[in-house]
């Protein structure tokens, strides 16, 4: 392996979120009966004609303007012809030579914080196809094309990713853009957002490329991670045992986590484009764009370069804060609801208790059961100490199970922290008589022991000392040792 | 009263001195006795005919007034009717009833004009001689063992022997000129984006173009009124205004400038030549200028267009797989078995012939040779009528090369029999609006007389075809046995 | 002969058409004869010129707006169904 450097590119399918169909006004709804929402034109009666969709335009040019490429100001759809069930008209009606937007770049961060930028060929408006179902059929399928004349952009990267967790984080970001811009839902159980992966190997410091397989229809980035590892290590097998990769299309099995040739597609495809006379040129000018530009959100990036320095975040925080516009509108209404200089606060929080319950209970954010004025409600008894972050965390799973008002589950439990240094020296005087023994060691030199104090301190007071406090007045009392 | 003009039928209407059920009758009747000859038609709707009829009687009754309103009419087996069987001519569709209006059949309901059938035409419109049609030929009334032109033969077929008033069709390449010129009667073919396409079933996109035939350009002017406009449904249709077609009949035609196209007249048959001269005649007493003109990249025209015209095809018809309508093969053994065989029985010889060579020419490696040169022959073709017409308003030649040929006689050789269409074929290229005139005889059958004008000129196209009606009477010839 | 039957069987199945043994030598030789023809095409000058594919110039696409206008017909336009099993078109089994 250590010889071989991999090509990857992938072609990512993202479903624009439009109500009606590309070419019809068909809805786009997912999960309807079969055929249901299939018209006239989705299901290519004779004589029907295809109409654009003025928002799946504005769509992928919005996804243009993100990543700084060129929008065509002409584009031109054309017919790519193939016989296929759930491709009614025998054609799909795509972009061939004049996409409507072409050459822009995104910065993907890697695993070791490293920053890649990644090359999109082109992005270009196309139609989704049918499907076809095979469950109750004997020797049969079923088509079904309420999904056929679904806008879809596709995608295309440069080869530029060099293995399967480069794969994975760029297809990442793209899902992350494409959110962000709201032109796709994102859905990649209902195949919403999905994408084709090209691979190749070849030897370290060759520069013309190995063949490539095209690996079809990978619907998680778990998917497209396993997919590229097992074609990668399939690939380098073969040319070492003396074989060659022969160009063709394959098709990932997760159950058996391999990729198998799609014979069906094996004969060799020509699919006679050429431009679709029943649609004319698109032309985008220059107010168009601007109408688009005026609609962008604020981007990832862009995000994140404002949370770290507004917030004094780390890059990787910013980064993890950014990564759904809805987990970064979350925690900037909290750090607005917080007295300032408390950001730091708010992201370990929303990054880790608010995080991991959403994910324990599959929670979309917006959903979540703990609301951004109760987090704020909870934060604020840290910051003027009436918690400590310990207890806090008691009282989230309280609010996330029963939600209810932080303050409401404090008073109910009788949480409120004990910041009376005469109460809490009683208790450190009680601690430190009933453990003679430990106090003569500590004072012998036995720091550690320090934390044995502060634990049985806390023990006896059910967690609500204040534990700076404590800290502070157990180290008078038990003088000597340690670093006090 | 089968004799008589639409403007006559709608003024007998009007004054109630006839009612349309009478004159939908009278049709009926004559259809049923003279079409066995002609087998003009695929489908008669004679039922919801007298349904329609006695629907507009009662708003002719109601004091409403239009001036299709009550008028029988007979569509072009292309275009799909609610509920009614569109085959387009083909085994593939023979069992297809359309759940929609196209936009032309709309717009003739909502003008309330009586619907006496669909007419019979070559398979999907590949053809021209009404030869291909899966419900056999067409006869020319003018002499049953001739063709009536083609691929829109049944409609001008049924125009000529006074069997309906009016009728649509189509015009890929000369579909609608063509069978006009070779049986008679006036045929217009409008601009491309003209008139819609929804609901037309696809031959060529880039050329297909719905127009209408009818007994006189005044006739003609009156169908096109109704059917032309844009349609939000057709991304091809243009938006741009409908002039008054009827208005601008009568203006004269002094000062107007024809060009005599002189690629058409090269070699062209003397007698046939004649007939042009003498029209030019009618004209230039009629106070037209004539000049020559000349179209060098015409010659191109026929073999651009088949080129262009199969490559449309063999995608358009794609569609046609057994899945969701149309023919399907008894028993597929597979999935390709399905396509093969379905396409293979429902579709006729010519219209594989067609996919196949546009399939050829689309494909990998001939893609530049064919097609990609086409689409330039195309362009030098539209410039050279773009240069014609900024010296004339009109150009004029002769429709076809010869009158209506014997059933048979070119079925064998498909490239003579796509030689007919070489005058024709350049305004499909072009998208330019043509007419076809009755302009006199050779061996006792119809020639016709083409006038071409530029995009949307059809006002002017009907005006110069109307004052040649109103000078000559050649359009007022009927077939023997249909007077 | 410009094409030869393989280069017929070849188009004939890349359009999904079953072509007879009886057929095929006709096919093979009108389909040379029309390539024959159109290859006039190929003695013309054409250099510099810009492909059309459309007869009107300085036309282009209109587009819609993104609203659903259609509603469920599935009984009516699957009527014209060869084969239709619970609102789905049914063809032989479909191999991936």
């Amino acid at each position: 392996m250590r010889d071989w450097e991999v090509v990857i590119g992938l072609e990512i399918h993202a479903q624009l979120a439009t109500q009606s169909k590309i070419f019809s006004g068909s809805a786009t709804a997912y999960g309807a009966p079969p055929n249901t929402q299939a018209n006239l034109v989705d299901l290519a009666y004779p004589g029907v004609l295809p109409v654009l969709n003025a928002r799946a335009v504005q769509m992928a040019v919005k996804f243009g303007l993100a990543v700084d490429a060129t929008v065509a100001p002409r584009s031109v759809f054309a017919r790519k012809n193939y016989f296929y069930p759930d491709l009614p008209k025998g054609y799909q009606i795509s972009q061939y030579e004049l996409p409507v937007v072409a050459r822009g770049s995104l910065k993907v961060v890697l695993d070791g914080g490293e920053v890649k930028t990644v090359g999109i060929t082109r992005a270009h408006l196309e139609e989704d196809a049918g499907k076809s179902l095979h469950e109750g059929l004997a020797h049969a399928s079923g088509i079904d094309l309420n999904r056929a004349g679904t806008p879809l952009l596709e995608i295309v990267s440069e080869p530029d990713m060099r293995s399967a967790k480069e794969a994975v984080a760029y297809m990442k970001k793209i899902h992350t853009l494409v959110r962000y811009l709201e032109i796709c839902d994102g859905n990649m159980q209902e195949g919403s957002f999905r994408c084709d992966a090209n691979v190749s190997v070849r030897p370290k410091g060759e520069e013309k490329l190995g063949t490539r397989a095209e690996i079809k229809n990978l619907n998680s980035f778990r998917f497209v991670e396993k997919a590229i590892q097992y074609e990668v290590a399939r690939q380098v097998e073969l040319i070492e045992s003396g074989g060659k990769v022969v160009q063709e299309t394959r098709l990932y099995d997760s159950d058996k986590d391999e990729t198998r040739s799609m014979r069906s597609k094996e004969e060799a495809n020509d699919y006679r484009y050429f431009p679709d006379p029943d649609l004319l040129p698109v032309e985008i000018d220059a107010q168009f764009i601007e109408a688009v530009r005026k609609t962008l959100p604020e981007l990832p990036d862009q995000k994140a370069a404002r949370f770290a320095k507004d917030f004094g975040l780390s890059a990787y925080d910013a980064g993890v804060l950014s990564a759904s516009r809805e987990l970064g509108a979350y925690f900037e209404a909290v750090v607005a609801g917080l007295s300032a200089g408390h950001a730091k606060l708010a992201a370990n929080w929303v990054m880790g208790e608010l995080s991991s319950a959403l994910n324990r209970d599959s929670v979309d954010i917006e959903r979540s059961r703990v609301n951004p004025l109760q987090l704020i409600g909870l934060l604020t008894r840290i910051v003027d100490e009436t918690i400590s972050g310990k207890i806090a965390k008691e009282v989230f799973e309280a609010m996330w199970s029963d939600g209810k008002p932080a303050d409401a589950i404090i008073e109910a439990k009788g949480l409120r922290q004990i910041t009376d240094a005469g109460a809490i020296e009683g208790m450190i005087d009680a601690v430190i008589a009933a453990n003679p023994a430990q106090l003569a060691d500590y004072r012998s030199g036995k720091d550690k022991l320090f934390g044995f104090f502060v634990g049985q301190v806390m023990k006896a007071t059910a967690g609500k000392a204040n534990p700076a406090q404590l800290n502070d007045l157990l180290k008078k009392k038990l003088g000597g040792g340690g670093n006090a | 009263m089968h004799n008589l003009f639409i403007g006559e039928l709608a003024d007998g209407l009007k004054s109630r001195q006839i009612s349309s059920v009478e004159l939908t009758r009278h049709l009926l009747s004559r259809i049923e006795r003279l079409n066995p000859a002609l087998n003009a038609f695929i489908t008669l709707t004679a039922e919801q005919a007298l349904a329609d009829a006695a629907a507009a009687d009662a708003r002719l009754e109601a004091g409403e007034r239009g001036p299709l309103l009550g008028i029988p009419l007979i569509h072009k087996d292309i275009f799909c009717t609610d509920g009614v069987k569109t085959s387009c001519g083909s085994r593939m569709l023979d069992n297809f009833i359309a759940p929609y209006d196209a936009t032309v059949v709309a717009r003739f309901k909502a003008a309330g004009t009586v619907m006496l059938g669909k007419s019979n035409m070559d398979e999907f419109a590949m053809g021209s001689s009404n030869e291909t049609s899966y419900y056999g030929p067409v006869r020319n009334p003018w002499d049953t063992g001739k063709v009536p032109g083609g691929s829109s033969g049944g409609s001008a077929a049924a125009t000529a022997a006074r069997l309906t008033p009016f009728a649509t069709g189509t015009d890929t390449g000369g579909s609608i000129r063509q069978p006009a010129a070779l049986t008679g009667v006036t045929g217009l073919k409008p601009t491309y984006g003209r008139v819609s396409r929804y609901g037309l079933i696809a031959f060529a996109s880039s050329l297909d173009q719905a127009g209408v035939f009818a007994r006189s350009a005044s006739d003609a002017a009156a169908a096109l009124q109704v059917m032309a406009g844009f349609d939000p449904r057709d991304s091809t249709s243009v938006d741009t205004p409908v002039p008054d077609y009827s208005a601008a009949l009568s203006r004269p035609l002094k000062g107007l400038k024809i060009g005599l196209l002189r690629e058409f007249f090269d070699g062209l048959e003397p007698r046939n030549a004649a007939l042009i001269e003498d029209a030019l005649n009618i004209y230039t007493g009629l106070g037209a200028e004539t000049r020559e003109v000349s179209l060098p990249h015409l010659p191109l025209s026929v073999p651009t267009y088949y080129v262009v015209a199969p490559a449309e095809c063999s995608s358009n018809l794609s569609r046609f797989d057994g899945v969701r309508f149309g023919h399907r093969c008894e028993n597929p053994k597979d999935l390709l078995d399905l396509y093969k065989r379905s396409r293979g029985e429902g579709f006729g010889a010519e219209v594989k012939r067609r996919i196949m060579t546009g399939t050829y020419v689309l494909s990998a490696g001939y893609f530049d040779a064919y097609y990609l040169k086409a689409q330039k022959a195309r362009r030098l073709i539209t410039n050279d009528f773009r240069s014609a017409f900024e010296k004339v308003d009109l150009v004029i030649g002769p429709t076809t090369p010869t009158p209506a040929f014997d059933i048979g006689a070119k079925m064998d050789d498909p490239v003579l029999m796509y030689l007919n269409d070489i005058y024709t074929i350049g305004a499909n290229l072009a998208g330019l609006p043509g007419i076809s005139v009755p302009c006199g005889f050779v061996d006792s059958l119809p020639m016709g007389l083409q006038l071409i004008g530029p995009h949307f000129a059809e006002a002017k196209l009907l005006n110069a075809a109307h004052q040649y009606q109103q000078a000559t009477d050649w359009h007022r010839h009927a077939p023997r046995g249909y007077e | 002969m410009s094409l030869t039957r393989q280069d017929v069987e070849k188009i004939a199945h890349l359009a999904r058409l079953s072509i007879t043994d009886q057929e095929m030598p006709v096919y093979v030789s009108s389909l040379s004869s029309i390539v024959d023809f159109v290859d006039e095409l190929a003695r013309t000058d054409t250099e510099g010129v810009l492909p059309m594919a459309h007869p009107l110039d300085g036309q282009h696409q209109r587009m819609r707006e993104d609203a659903v206008s259609e509603s469920d017909h599935r009984q009516k336009y699957q009527r014209n169904a060869p084969a239709v099993t619970a609102g789905l078109y049914v063809v032989p089994r479909v191999i991936e």
